[in-house]
């Protein structure tokens, strides 16, 4: 058992106004969107259905939010009970992400009265992937909340609750886990339908296997990340740094074998060439495995595990590694043809922002008000 | 910590997920059409252009003009269509291929030809596989790809799937529904042919089975061109004919092997790229999509394995801890 304390500390900070002024702005466009259609408010169309809403808020959005799972994972599966003072936080930060997600399909989708359709046995077709990912992130929200309500149950000293949970917490952890391998792999999956509207150079039956890859990782390098930098943000010791630098080992075996599953199906199809071929989709490609390789090459050497900053530049680059082949596979090699182009609107984005400012209000007020970051060891 | 229970969770999680989906991800063609499934064969060589087909549309299917520049101009109100390519509000559309000086008719070089641009109706439509709720569906019997608002979540997903960008989303509607071509469904029931197909004046827009349409379509890709053809008006069954004289046809039916094939078939004497339609290999992609999630998914039992495994795994590690 380790000590977790609420931070405590002001709460209305400037920078938390200047957040909840961003989630207003967001909040005003919100009612222009209900009122007067998607259109209103973003640059999608019949060639580009699904922008920023879908690319940023829920498949990056998650991809950040698998923190839980893959930190679960080590400790509850692999058996790894020294990563287990990161649990409470990553549990945290992937039930913010995840919730947001769902509030950002809400918000997306154009019949959003009619969500439910989704979880009636009648309505529900077992061949759409769409319904896969669905289902499986609308449950995952659920079994999220219920990992993470220990520490409620500790703040409101619900300690008979707590233990009565705990006998039962077993059968979430492992829907935890099963949860996100089937639906980080399906959101790679999604793509497969839109068959020659994908780049070669990202189409491909491995999608699955590659987005499950690259969501594990993400999941480590975003634990390593926010604890880095929550630690100088919050003018915290940063304590935390050996068992970060072991936990960032995990990330390169998976890394190494993605490059390899990446580039040995590019050749297997004979598309390595169209790297080159195809300047903007070529480079965007290149600067994408550019930083995967990064924290590879960063996180080679066990003395440099041991720093903070390599520890967080080389988090930071996976984070925009797996960020940018999710926003190539939905939207830059996504050419639906002649005639489509798209770009976010200046409303589409302050949404998105809007969203990001409620999640980080979010995390500012659990931390300092309920027990989930490790207590400060006084020496 | 204990090495085996290491391992079989790792051959568990990584080789259960992956073992489906590299065997079955080429699953081939395997929708077949229905015996009475209709179409329409839409042959661009002897269309006129004049837009009757998209008048009829709009006049069936209750959709408005679409007109915001011209009309603006002018300072009038629902006189003019000027739809740019099918929209919300138009589920058929001539479009003009133009080259060169544009002198000659039906011909690739320095010439002009239209095409039609509507729902293909696939045998194997990736919309439908895509549909998470079931709200577009294939009828058995004609096979038509129909849509239901009461189903439909809006989440666009079958416009991501569907490799003719067909279905349309309403978005400046705060109630909004996706749109496309149903082949006049609703005339259909009441033994009615589709309005583009009534109204076609010069038999380009033809209403039959797809069996027959194919045929039809056979015979007139082996004409000689400059030859004199009879070419069926408006539906197959209803015997008009009018003769005309034989372009010199480009010899492929485009909508026979495309994406698994599909129930509206287009004939040109220009090559199809050059018309917008893209090039598809022949099978859908939803024979690839549900190849792989059902390999993954075979029976549940990957899952169930998995979870199995990750229960015991979540029990061991949490029955002697605190939390």
């Amino acid at each position: 058992m380790h000590e977790k304390q609420a931070l405590g500390g002001r709460l209305l900070t400037k920078p938390f106004w200047v957040l909840l002024g961003l989630a207003m702005i967001a909040g005003l466009l919100l009612i222009k969107r209900f009122l007067f259609g998607i259109g209103a408010v973003t640059n999608l169309s019949d060639g580009y259905p699904w922008g920023i809403w879908i690319v940023y808020d829920v498949l990056i959005g998650t991809a950040l939010g698998c923190g839980g799972y893959s930190i679960a994972l080590l400790v509850y599966i692999f058996n790894k009970g020294e990563y287990h003072p990161l649990v409470r936080s990553a549990l945290m930060t992937s039930a913010f992400g995840y919730t947001l997600a769902g509030v950002s399909i809400f918000i997306d989708i154009g019949r959003y009265w009619q969500m439910y359709n989704v979880f009636l046995p009648w309505h529900i077709n077992v061949n759409s992937i769409m319904f896969e990912v669905a289902a499986c992130i609308g449950a995952y929200v659920f079994v999220l909340w219920i990992e993470f309500s220990p520490t409620f149950l500790e703040h409101r000293k619900s300690l008979e609750t707590k233990r009565k949970l705990n006998k039962f917490l077993f059968f979430f952890i492992a829907l935890g886990v099963l949860l996100p391998t089937m639906h980080q792999s399906s959101l790679g999956s999604l793509m497969i339908i839109a068959g020659e509207k994908l780049s070669p150079m990202w189409q491909t039956g491995w999608l699955p296997l590659l987005f499950l890859m690259t969501a594990i990782t993400m999941g480590y390098a975003v634990v390593i990340f926010e604890s880095l930098f929550s630690a100088v943000a919050l003018k915290r010791p940063l304590d935390e740094t050996p068992i970060l630098g072991k936990l960032s080992v995990m990330m390169i075996p998976l890394l190494v074998l993605f490059l390899l599953l990446r580039f040995g199906d590019l050749i297997w199809r004979g598309q390595l060439g169209n790297i080159f071929n195809d300047g903007m989709l070529g480079a965007f490609f290149l600067v994408e495995n550019i930083l995967f390789l990064i924290p590879i090459i960063m996180l080679a050497s066990a003395k440099n595990r041991t720093k903070p900053t390599t520890l967080f530049w080389s988090a930071g680059s996976m984070i925009l590694a797996g960020a940018l082949y999710r926003f190539d596979t939905f939207l830059v090699a996504f050419n639906p043809g002649v005639g489509y182009h798209y770009f976010p609107s200046a409303s589409e984005i302050l949404i998105t922002v809007g969203i990001i400012s409620i999640e980080i209000m979010a995390y500012l007020i659990f931390v300092k008000k309920l027990p989930v970051l490790p207590a400060i060891k006084h020496s | 910590m204990n090495l085996e229970r290491r391992d079989f969770l790792k051959v568990l999680s990584t080789g259960a997920l992956t073992a489906g989906n590299v065997t079955s991800v080429f699953a081939g063609i395997r929708k077949t059409l229905s015996a009475d499934a209709v179409g329409i064969l839409y042959d661009g060589t002897i269309c006129i252009g004049c837009k009757a087909c998209e008048a009829a549309c709009k006049q069936y299917n209750d959709m408005p003009p679409e007109s915001a520049n011209l009309e603006k101009a002018r300072g009038v109100d629902g006189i003019w269509d000027e739809s740019y390519d099918l929209s919300e509000k138009t589920l058929n559309k001539i479009k003009l291929y133009e080259h060169g000086d544009a002198s000659t008719r039906n011909s690739e070089e320095n010439g002009f030809a239209f095409v039609k641009k509507a729902c293909m109706h696939c045998v194997d439509p990736d919309c439908v596989s895509a549909c998470p709720v079931t709200a577009l569906t294939k009828n058995s019997t004609t096979g038509i790809v129909e849509y239901d608002k009461d189903a439909c979540i809006g989440c666009r997903y079958c416009m991501v799937a569907c490799p003719y960008n067909v279905p349309k989303f309403e978005y400046a509607e705060a109630i909004p529904e996706i749109n496309k071509c149903e082949m006049c469904n609703h005339r259909q029931v009441e033994g009615d042919i589709p309005a583009c197909c009534e109204f076609c004046p010069t038999g380009a827009s033809l209403f039959g089975k797809v069996t027959d349409l194919l045929e039809e379509a056979r015979k007139r890709i082996k004409l000689v061109a400059g030859s004199t053809y009879e070419y069926p008006m408006r539906s197959l069954d209803e015997g008009d004919v009018s003769p005309k004289t034989v372009a010199p046809y480009i010899n492929y039916i485009y909508g026979e092997k495309e994406g698994g094939g599909t129930q509206y078939l287009l004939l040109s004497a220009v090559p199809f790229t050059k018309l917008g339609l893209p090039e598809l290999s022949a099978t859908s992609s939803a024979s690839k999509s549900e190849g792989i999630q059902h390999g993954i998914y075979k029976g549940m039992i990957a899952p169930i394995a998995l979870l199995g495994g990750l229960l015991y795994g979540a029990y061991q590690t949490t029955k002697n801890s605190e939390g």
